[in-house]
């Protein structure tokens, strides 16, 4: 089960400001799909693998060769503020 | 007073040098302008794909030969996730509970003796961006943000908590440092920030089976700052103990201006960084063939080449492990020696008037004006006579600071060793003249004094004088 403090823990990790009627509404929510999802638990899964991924590749690999670089002004189109060619940000401790 | 003793364990971040970042084909070169070593995929822009650099994996395993661990036949890539603006996916693509190598160690010698060091792991994983800050992060009004190191590969190797001094913390990384730029993987520069190190440090009393509380400590940017800030630490928390209290589990940041550490907590509220497997990437199956052709590819480790110093060239292990501290002086150490058979004598001139010069001019090995061809040329001079062994000194203090020939510099500067007997028998005439004190004293057996006298005629000569020339009619004038 989810509780109040799990929703706000969670959305502490997200950085999501949520008012007290939305925790009430995610705590059932959140519970709702791990119940529905707990129904994989009954599965036997004695003898299977562990899935680390769930199509059937490996070792997917790039030669080391440098390739086009975004011109700066596209890097910084969606920059919420700009000085000179960086990003600018609050700071954050 | 009870007796405390450290347990002290490292984790270490090294930047591969690749040509491109671990997922994407931009370039890892340092240096460039903020934000044009980037792309959509480091940039974490919507809907693209991260690639694995073969490179990264090649190089992570022939890391992970050299510290000895076991190569894992299985490994994947997780992300790690928290918000932090230099990091513009809001994850970090890591390795959680299937790293590339483990089980490894390396040795280290501390106060001459040996002990090892276990590595409990190393794994790959992706640098986050720069900030700029205007002052210190305390103080600046905003950050700025650059992402060309975003994407940068890095292995971090995690050693075991066996360390128990700041000796033993500084040597564990001069070893680590010395064995990862010989494998090439990394140069390993702490100024440019391509080898960083945290430290996990606790203290307990002596005796005592479990643990202390440990805490972590960061923003260590040399190996100086690494001891300063263990010994400062160690310090501080059996001081916490004496005192009666607990030492907190945190993050500590050490300040070098200040001389200390000081608790990060606003950051630690939300230590929860929520692994899972990355569905972008595909998992990683280590052919055994290739890990064979990798370690087929290493080169003399330091351990082996000190060994082989000591064997080959009969120095004294404390040499041996100077000149193969790092693979460049060890190479310089070999060509003089090619060139002049005396492998005693080019080791005390390397790790004596050579390492105190680029001590005091800080300068790497791979800035030095003098060839191995030219120290070998000025010992042979010293050999023939032809300058002293006290000129000697002048004449590779000129040649390391201009980069001449040593011949020129003894020509240009007149300091040809005086061996003419006619000449010193002059000067060695004036001096006794010139000094009846000392020649009464050692007439009257003071030994000593024909110190001051030889002396004197060096000084007269310039220090050009031949000194066993000097002694012996010094000796033979003084005699009776």
């Amino acid at each position: 089960m989810i509780s109040l403090k799990d929703v706000e823990h969670v959305a502490l990790l997200a950085r999501l400001s949520l008012t007290e009627d939305e925790k009430q509404v995610y705590t059932r929510q959140l519970s709702d799909i791990l119940e529905h999802v707990r129904k994989l638990q009954d599965l036997n899964t004695d003898g299977i693998q562990p899935t680390a991924h769930v199509l059937p590749l490996q070792n997917v690999f790039r030669e080391d060769r440098v390739g086009e670089h975004l011109p700066v002004d596209q890097v910084l189109a969606n920059a919420p503020e700009r000085q000179d060619n960086f990003f600018k940000v609050p700071k954050i401790i | 007073m009870a007796h405390y003793e450290a347990v002290i364990g490292l984790e270490v971040h090294v930047e591969l040098k690749t040509n491109t970042k671990i997922f994407c084909h931009s370039s890892t070169e340092f240096g460039a302008d903020p934000n044009h070593h980037v792309c959509p995929v480091c940039l974490g822009l919507p809907g693209v794909l991260p690639v694995v650099n073969k490179k990264v994996v090649e190089y992570a395993v022939k890391a992970g030969l050299a510290l000895n661990c076991q190569i894992a036949a299985f490994s994947k890539f997780d992300r790690k996730n928290y918000y932090y603006p230099d990091l513009p996916k809001n994850y970090q693509i890591s390795q959680y509970d299937l790293p590339i190598a483990e089980h490894g160690h390396l040795e280290i010698n501390v106060n001459g003796a040996n002990k090892y060091i276990g590595i409990t792991r190393v794994h790959m994983e992706e640098d986050a961006g720069k900030l700029v800050h205007q002052g210190t992060i305390s103080t600046t009004p905003y950050s700025l943000v650059d992402y060309n190191r975003t994407g940068v590969p890095l292995i971090e190797i995690v050693s075991e908590p066996d360390m128990s001094s700041a000796d033993e913390a500084v040597a564990y990384l001069e070893k680590l440092k010395a064995i990862i730029q010989y494998t090439g993987v990394s140069d390993c520069k702490m100024q440019e920030g391509s080898l960083r190190c945290d430290a996990n440090i606790s203290v307990r009393p002596v005796g005592q089976a479990e643990l202390g509380t440990k805490a972590e400590i960061k923003n260590m940017n040399s190996f100086k700052a690494l001891h300063k800030a263990v010994s400062y630490e160690i310090e501080r928390q059996i001081e916490v103990l004496e005192d009666g209290e607990r030492v907190v589990q945190e993050t500590r940041t050490w300040d070098e201006a200040r001389g200390e550490t000081f608790s990060m907590r606003s950051k630690e509220e939300a230590h929860d960084y929520r692994y899972f497997p990355d569905p972008d990437l595909a998992p990683l199956v280590i052919d055994r063939e290739w890990v064979n052709e990798i370690k087929a590819s290493l080169p003399e480790l330091p351990d082996e080449r000190r060994d082989r110093f000591v064997k080959v060239y009969g120095l004294p292990e404390y040499d041996a492990m100077v000149l193969t501290g790092t693979r460049e002086l060890a190479d310089y150490y070999e060509q003089c020696v090619e060139l002049y058979n005396n492998p005693k004598l080019v080791s005390n001139w390397v790790m004596g008037d050579l390492a105190r010069m680029m001590n005091v001019s800080g300068q790497e090995i791979q800035d030095l004006r003098i060839s191995p061809h030219q120290l070998a040329k000025m010992l042979e001079l010293l050999d023939k006579g032809t300058i002293s062994g006290k000129i000697a000194k002048t004449v590779f203090e000129e040649m390391f600071k201009t980069g001449k020939d040593p011949g020129k510099v003894v020509e240009e500067k007149g300091l040809v060793q005086i061996s003419d007997a006619g000449l010193i028998d002059k000067v060695v005439e004036e001096v006794i003249a010139a000094n009846p004190k000392s020649v009464e004293d050692y007439r009257a057996g003071k030994e000593k004094a024909i110190g001051f006298l030889v002396g004197q005629v060096m000084k007269s000569t310039k220090g050009k004088a031949n000194p066993g020339l000097v002694n012996e009619l010094l000796k033979e004038k003084l005699g009776k």
